[in-house]
């Protein structure tokens, strides 16, 4: 079916352009500012393009990356995030299977559990969790995972779950009868299909792990560590105490990665999030 | 086989996060056990402090509070560590978030060993936490009681910076104006001049008053710092009574706050779109003569040359104000974590001893803080506000306490600031009236709940 | 099968079980212990009964934050929900660009809310410094309406990507056959596509609802609630009664205020399925 461009379509490409210069310019002028010199960057000039007096080159990234604490904190979010979603994927993707294969009491209050921890805000557990956290010393990025684990569970969970009601049980049986152990059943059979499920619900956490904010800053040991968002907001709450140019930097520094990610997984992502939301 | 691995995988993954919680269940209780033998034998091991140096492996926890020094204290850490081998650790938190990093580092098992309160008002918060200083070689150096924070015969907290603020002005303008500081001696002098000036800005070329910058970075030159002196004078005439405030002298306060905002470089109702950097760059680029802040501001402002610097009391029209100095106390005191470990509250002692009797410590403080100590072996610093501030004393003027330590909660504070701001924008006696009932109704109300 | 399976229970349950006790269960319960208690550190709280209850109803400004969050929450998912289904709907009509489009709408998403409110911090002082307003930490009006421009910023992409596999997936030969018996664009827009992606509506509008709701890193970076807690949302409200505030009634206070909080989450959620799967059925 070839389709005939009209005037309006014409009308719309123009309209939906000038949003979409719209929706990248906040990131834009953060990137120009951090090409500025100091002092041009004001609360009045921040729309003004860099010149030649104020343009500073690469100097705001070389200061962010070195004295900033930038790479530390990358680094942390790093093995936090990574750590957090291996976990999260293995753990609960055998978890939902259990839940699904076996119909008994047990599963049945955890699945209900789970469901109802995916309402629940995180304001309602802040307080008790970092205490928990602290008593059993889950404050460094390593074994911060298990937290993430414990209250990630649930979106996970649910939509692991949600997927496997629809693979067969038959070919499993077969698996078993020539002698896997559930175990290898799973592995072999289960997880190759579990694959699309796998990588949405892995994009949904490492989206929602990598920009957390406030787990972190209440359960994480912050003399020793801090993430990327811990770090922002510190230059945010230290307005007018902190070199601004430096900052910008820090902000594309960690904007950067994250847009080139997704440039080159984008199908991934947006498929992950369809499949995410019409599962939630 | 197959089984047996698989096995062996399951048992390791369970017995992997059990590991995890159990290891560390131990851990935790000692803490614990630790925590009661402190409280008793706490003030035994501060006497042997002073002969007993790097003992026994103990660590420090310092939650800074002043951000701008940093990077500072990190050094200073780093020196202490490289000499004793003692670990210490300086976390700073972000602007305005002190009181609620501290609650929440407070609440972990590796807690900070070595934190600040504001006052009495912050000290009534924290008393449960804090060790009775008393007996310490560091009680033992400062200079005066007066920098103690005692109750019932307890030392809870110690002074540490002693600061000043005042009118900073620039000579160089003023003079140009054709006026000298000796012109100045109470408030209706200063409003002359002030008011001179402003008549004349444009032949003169720059304003009498930097803007206000109402937002977060400076409002408290005027919510906590400006709002001082009402509270003083009261305190003055009727005894301190941190239960309730009259407002005896609030129109003094809308006297000064008017010339301030009426003066400066901008309308008043353009001040909230101002910050507390657009106010620096004003001072620092010639556009206004006077500014208010303090001794801690010098590395903003030093760009003018240190000849061209000077301060000026806040005069607000109160009686026998021409005796009146510059606004000296502080705000910032040390207090040990009593719930620490033995070693760590040792090593902490140890550390504050450290900085302010060695070379390195109060060099450090001197020199790169800018910081005037209570301390015997202070060393003077090199920064021309405090030299200043010094001669103001040495002339026989009075200083002016510090007495917001006594301001009920953060919460008054932003009431009376957001009150101002609105007062700003619209200068009538109806807006005043809301600053007043923010002042005092609000105090009243803060304490109550602070106390109740 | 399933008994086989059942003997593996350590292995596949356990762990996630464990982490979700730790993480998830244990705190939940002793968070709602706590709401009835005054109490500095767990170890030392005191039974007090429902005065934290009281106490949170009397406090003015957590009812101002719970006016400001529902004011907010309206607002955002009907502006979301619109601009998201309209974007959607031209990007349905295979124009130049398609891909690009999408792209560039849907990466705001991937940012996080403390970045996104520090970027916005910044541009929105810009705007209001050189109109010669009030900043945002003086400006409730523009506090409001940067969160707005915020969450639609941010939110729009995520939810135009939910609303195009909705229309997507409405068969061609139904819109075809609609066109053939004479129905107009409108008629088809409100008759035809609307009803089938009934199903997306129901995600998004709860997903937004909720989202809004929740929100505190935008807030927090954006206004962190000034000027003096106007633009304050439920959530930092509870963060500020927890951590902001000194003295050891504030704590109990606050774990009441999470509990209220928590409940009025789950009340949402649940009326407002509810409500839209009703509709889906009729349908």
């Amino acid at each position: 079916m070839v389709k005939r461009r009209t005037v309006a379509d014409w009308i719309w490409t123009v309209m939906l352009s000038l949003l979409c210069l719209v929706w990248v310019y906040p990131v834009v002028m953060i990137l120009l500012n951090a090409l500025k010199v100091e002092t041009a960057i004001t609360t009045g000039g921040a729309f003004q393009l860099p010149t030649l007096e104020t343009f500073a080159g690469l100097d705001n990234f070389v200061n962010a990356i070195q004295a900033k604490g930038f790479l530390d904190a990358f680094a942390t979010s790093l093995v936090i995030t990574i750590t957090s979603v291996a976990l999260i994927l293995v753990c609960c993707s055998m978890c939902a299977w259990f839940i699904t294969r076996v119909n008994n009491r047990l599963s049945k209050l955890c699945y209900f559990l789970f469901v109802f921890s995916m309402v629940v805000p995180f304001q309602m557990l802040m307080f008790t969790l970092a205490a928990t956290a602290d008593r059993l010393k889950l404050n460094t990025p390593w074994n911060i995972c298990i937290i993430y684990l414990g209250f990630g569970a649930g979106l996970a969970v649910f939509m692991f779950a949600g997927f496997m009601k629809s693979i067969p049980i038959e070919v499993e049986e077969a698996a078993m009868i020539d002698g896997c152990n559930p175990l290898q059943t799973f592995f072999r059979i289960d997880l190759p299909v579990l694959k699309p499920t796998l990588i949405s619900v892995g994009i949904l956490e490492t989206m929602w792990v990598w920009n957390d904010y406030l787990l972190p800053y209440l359960v994480l040991d912050r003399k020793k560590y801090t993430t990327v968002p811990i770090l922002i907001q510190y230059f945010k709450g230290s307005f007018g105490k902190v070199e601004m140019g430096p900052t910008m930097a820090c902000i594309i520094l960690t904007v950067l990665p994250i847009i080139v990610l997704y440039l080159f997984c984008q199908k991934h992502i947006i498929k992950g999030v369809v499949a995410g939301a019409v599962k939630g | 086989m197959k089984k047996l691995i698989a096995l062996l995988l399951a048992a390791l993954m369970v017995v992997g996060l059990f590991a995890a919680c159990t290891d560390t269940g131990t851990e935790s209780t000692d803490p614990a056990e630790n925590g009661t033998p402190t409280g008793t034998e706490g003030e035994g091991t501060e006497d042997e402090g002073t002969e007993a140096p790097a003992a026994g492996g103990g660590s420090v926890y310092y939650l800074n509070f002043k951000p701008e020094q940093d990077e500072d204290w990190q050094n200073l850490a780093k020196v202490y560590t490289d000499l004793t081998g003692v670990e210490v650790t300086v976390l700073t938190a972000a602007a305005g978030t002190y009181e609620e990093t501290l609650m929440a580092e407070m609440a972990k098992s590796e807690a900070p060993t070595l934190f600040q309160v504001n006052g009495p008002v912050g000290l009534a918060n924290w008393k449960d936490y804090c060790l009775d200083l008393s007996g310490s070689a560091l009680y033992g150096e400062l200079t005066s009681d007066d920098f103690a924070l005692t109750e019932d015969g307890a030392v809870y907290g110690i002074a540490y910076v002693i600061e000043t603020y005042g009118i900073i002005y620039n000579k160089a303008l003023l003079e140009q104006a054709g006026y000298t500081e000796a012109d100045i001696t109470d408030f209706d002098s200063l409003k002359a001049v002030v008011e001179d000036i402003t008549a004349r800005s444009e032949e003169l070329g720059f304003a009498a008053f930097t803007s206000a910058g109402m937002d977060g970075s400076s409002d408290w030159r005027f919510k906590t710092h400006l709002a001082n002196l009402p509270i003083y004078y009261e305190y003055e005439a009727e005894g301190v009574h941190a239960e309730a405030i009259h407002g005896t002298y609030l129109d003094n306060y809308r006297a000064i706050w008017d010339l301030y905002i009426n003066n400066a470089t901008c309308s008043p109702a353009e001040l909230s779109a101002k910050t507390g950097d657009d106010a620096v760059s004003e001072f620092v680029n010639g556009q206004a003569v006077f500014y208010q802040n303090g001794t801690w501001a010098y590395n903003d402002v030093s760009s003018l040359g240190d000849e061209n610097l000077g301060m000026l009391p806040i005069y607000i029209g109160v009686d026998g104000e021409e005796n009146q100095g510059l606004c000296t106390g502080s705000e910032n005191y040390w207090c040990v974590n009593k719930d620490a470990s033995e070693e760590d509250i040792q090593a902490t002692l140890d550390f504050l001893y450290w900085v302010v009797t060695s070379k390195e410590g109060t060099a450090a403080l001197a020199d790169e803080m800018g910081f005037v100590i209570p301390f015997k072996a202070a060393k003077e610093t090199s920064n021309p506000l405090v030299a200043i501030s010094e001669q103001y004393i040495a002339d026989g003027k009075k200083s002016v306490d510090w007495c917001f330590p006594t301001m009920p909660s953060e919460e008054w504070k932003n009431g009376v600031g957001s009150a101002l701001t609105a007062y700003a924008a619209n200068q009538n006696d109806d807006t005043w009236a809301a600053v007043v009932t923010a002042f005092v109704d609000g105090w009243a109300t803060e304490y109550q709940l602070a106390n109740g | 099968m399933a008994k086989i399976i059942r003997k593996w229970w350590p292995v596949f349950l356990l762990p996630t079980l464990v982490a979700f006790i730790i993480g998830f269960v244990i705190p939940f319960c002793q968070g709602l212990y706590l709401s009835f208690c005054k109490f500095t550190t767990i170890n030392k709280a005191e039974w007090v009964g429902i005065s934290n209850y009281l106490k949170a109803f009397q406090d003015t400004q957590f009812r101002s934050a719970f006016v400001f969050t529902a004011a907010f929450t309206v607002v955002s998912t009907v502006l979301i929900n619109v601009c998201a289904f309209v974007v959607a709907l031209t990007l349905t009509r295979r124009i130049r660009g398609t891909n690009l489009f999408r792209t560039v709408f849907f990466m705001p998403n991937l940012i996080g809310g403390i970045v996104l409110g520090f970027i916005w911090n910044i541009l929105i002082n810009c705007v209001l410094s050189l109109l010669g307003k009030p900043l945002l930490a003086l400006n409730t009006t523009a506090g409001f309406w940067g969160l707005i421009i915020l969450m639609c910023w941010q939110q729009i992409g995520y939810m135009m990507i939910i609303y195009i596999a909705g229309l997507q997936s409405i068969p061609g030969e139904l819109i075809e056959a609609a066109r053939i018996d004479g129905a107009s664009a409108r008629q088809i827009l409100f008759r035809v596509k609307i009803p089938n992606v009934m199903p997306s509506i129901t995600i998004c509008l709860f997903l937004t609802l909720t989202n809004s709701f929740k929100l505190f890193d935008q807030n927090l970076a954006l206004t962190g609630g000034d000027p003096n807690h106007a633009t304050e949302m439920l959530a930092m409200n509870i963060y500020q009664t927890f951590y902001a505030r000194s003295g050891p009634n504030w704590k109990g206070i606050g774990q009441a205020k999470a509990v209220l909080f928590c409940i009025m989450v789950i009340a949402i959620s649940l009326i407002q399925l509810r409500a839209t799967r009703s509709k889906e059925v009729q349908q």
